[in-house]
């Protein structure tokens, strides 16, 4: 592997994005719109709202990250630029971390914008602050990004792609904790649940509204986080293939 | 005379079951311009893509100056242009050729001077600040095959790079193929344009998987006692059936 060529990767990622400014409108603003939505929809209630808001800035991100990275890596392995590419003495893990590098970026930033007008323009206090907050986001966002990434070696078509997003993503939105606790649902699901990484995503933003402290269960439930983002990037690189069966 | 490429006893099954190359066998001369001709289909990609290592050979053997085709050490002296684009159409020409030449290895001082030399070659100065999808389709296919030109190829594999081009480019692309085979570059053209192949050193036409000739333009129309490579090209097809 190499950093330079990782670097460039990631630069020739964000200037593709920088073409494009109406896909960049649309990721960082997008998030802030639905949260905002959400707020009116529990106008007379704000403390449901309140409670339920850090969780969704966990989900909002990831969910978006996952369908722009899953059809970005698609549309590079569908247009030939990849197969070029591995004929190059580029790596795949240059090839996949340039990526995840240049999505972590624009992670980053989405998350930040998103956190910043829930709490500030919508005044919602979250117990274990801001800090904790974008952290939490950040990494969820993350998590999306490299499940994409992963995601898109199973596509052949972009319709494909768009519908990884509720075949990967919406039954662990189901049982992650969000619409019901874990611990009443059926067995199976509990254990289906404590295999995928959005329980633990939820469940770090859970734990940032239930402590003012920085808890051992928190580090934890990011650790697992950053442990499934790192393991979904390493099978990334693994689908890319220098060769087809011939 | 030195081998670029040695292909022995090649067969390709692609999907399962199409048999794209059947039992292939053929040296290729360093230096020249070698052009695959042959119809749609014949398995001039497919003969291609083993050569530039994209396929993974189940039956036979693909060797380039002398190591399997594919090897890493390969990956710096051999430059490949697809039937695809094969460019980001988002980027500008610049970033493209900015990106391959990094990705090739060249340094930020080698990248500089790579991007000014093959946007000389390929006549393209003017466009080095446009976005890709703003050019024309000639000017796109000039800018796929300047991405093939980065580095210092020793063989350069173009899946037929003049089509859809019109007659004044094709014939400023010949003639850049033919400058740059003049540096000792092993260039293999595809084409299935039959007034394409005069104007390479050495023909090995394609047809139906199998290699039914390889020769000079000029032995080939010699030996079949034809006036073009195409009548040639008909004239071995019926020998065959």
């Amino acid at each position: 592997m190499s950093v330079i060529k990782t670097l460039a990767t990631s630069k020739r990622v964000i200037k593709q994005l920088y073409h494009d400014p109406r896909t960049l409108v649309l990721l960082f603003v997008v998030p802030s719109i639905l949260i905002v939505i959400l707020r009116y929809v529990f106008e007379s209630q704000k403390v449901v709202f309140d409670s339920l808001v850090p969780m969704l800035l966990g989900v909002f991100p990831m969910t978006m990250m996952f369908l722009i990275t899953s059809i970005a890596t698609l549309r590079e392995r569908r247009s030939g630029t990849l197969a070029r590419l591995m004929t190059t003495p580029m790596s795949k893990l240059d090839f996949i971390m340039g990526y995840a590098l240049a999505f972590f970026l624009v992670a980053f930033i989405q998350s930040s914008i998103t956190v910043f007008i829930t709490l500030s323009l919508l005044d919602v206090t979250v117990l274990g602050g801001t800090f904790a907050t974008v952290v939490g986001a950040v990494t969820s966002a993350m998590l999306g990004t490299s499940l994409g990434l992963c995601a898109s070696a199973f596509a052949t078509s972009e319709f494909q792609a768009v519908q990884f997003m509720p075949a990967v993503l919406f039954p662990q939105l189901l049982v992650c904790g969000l619409f019901a606790p874990r611990d009443q649902m059926s067995q199976l699901l509990q254990w289906f649940s404590d295999l995928m990484p959005l329980t633990y995503s939820v469940d770090a933003m859970k734990q940032v509204t239930m402590s003012a402290n920085w808890t051992g269960d928190h580090t934890k439930d990011l650790i697992i986080v950053l442990g499934f983002t790192l393991a979904a990037l390493i099978l990334g690189s693994l689908t890319i293939r220098r060769q087809e069966k011939g | 005379m030195d081998t670029a490429v040695r292909i022995e006893k090649l067969s390709v099954t692609l999907g399962g079951n199409v048999k794209a190359l059947k039992n292939v066998s053929v040296d290729l001369p360093v230096g020249k311009t070698i052009g695959f001709i042959g119809p749609s289909g014949a398995g001039k990609t497919t003969l291609i893509k083993s050569i530039v290592g994209m396929l993974k050979i189940s039956s036979g053997t693909v060797e380039v100056f002398g190591r399997m085709a594919g090897s890493s050490e390969l990956r710096n002296i051999v430059t490949y242009m697809g039937q695809e684009l094969s460019v980001y159409t988002d980027l500008t020409v610049r970033e493209n050729l900015e990106y391959f030449a990094t990705m090739s290895g060249q340094t930020r001082r080698e990248v500089k001077a790579t991007v000014k030399n093959v946007l000389d070659q390929v006549d393209m100065t003017d466009k080095v600040d446009a976005l890709v999808e703003d050019l024309s389709g000639g000017q796109k296919q000039r800018v796929s095959l300047a991405l093939a030109l980065i580095g210092s190829p020793k063989l350069m594999v173009l899946d037929e790079p003049t089509v859809g081009l019109d007659p004044v480019l094709r014939d400023r692309l010949w003639t850049l193929f033919d400058k740059l085979s003049g540096t000792g570059i092993t260039m293999i053209i595809s084409s299935h344009s039959m007034d394409e192949a005069e104007r390479c050193d050495d023909l090995v036409l394609i047809r139906d998987g199998h290699i039914i000739a390889h020769d000079s333009p000029k032995g080939l129309l010699e030996k079949t006692n034809t006036r073009n490579v195409e009548r040639a090209f008909l004239k071995l097809v019926g020998e065959r059936e």
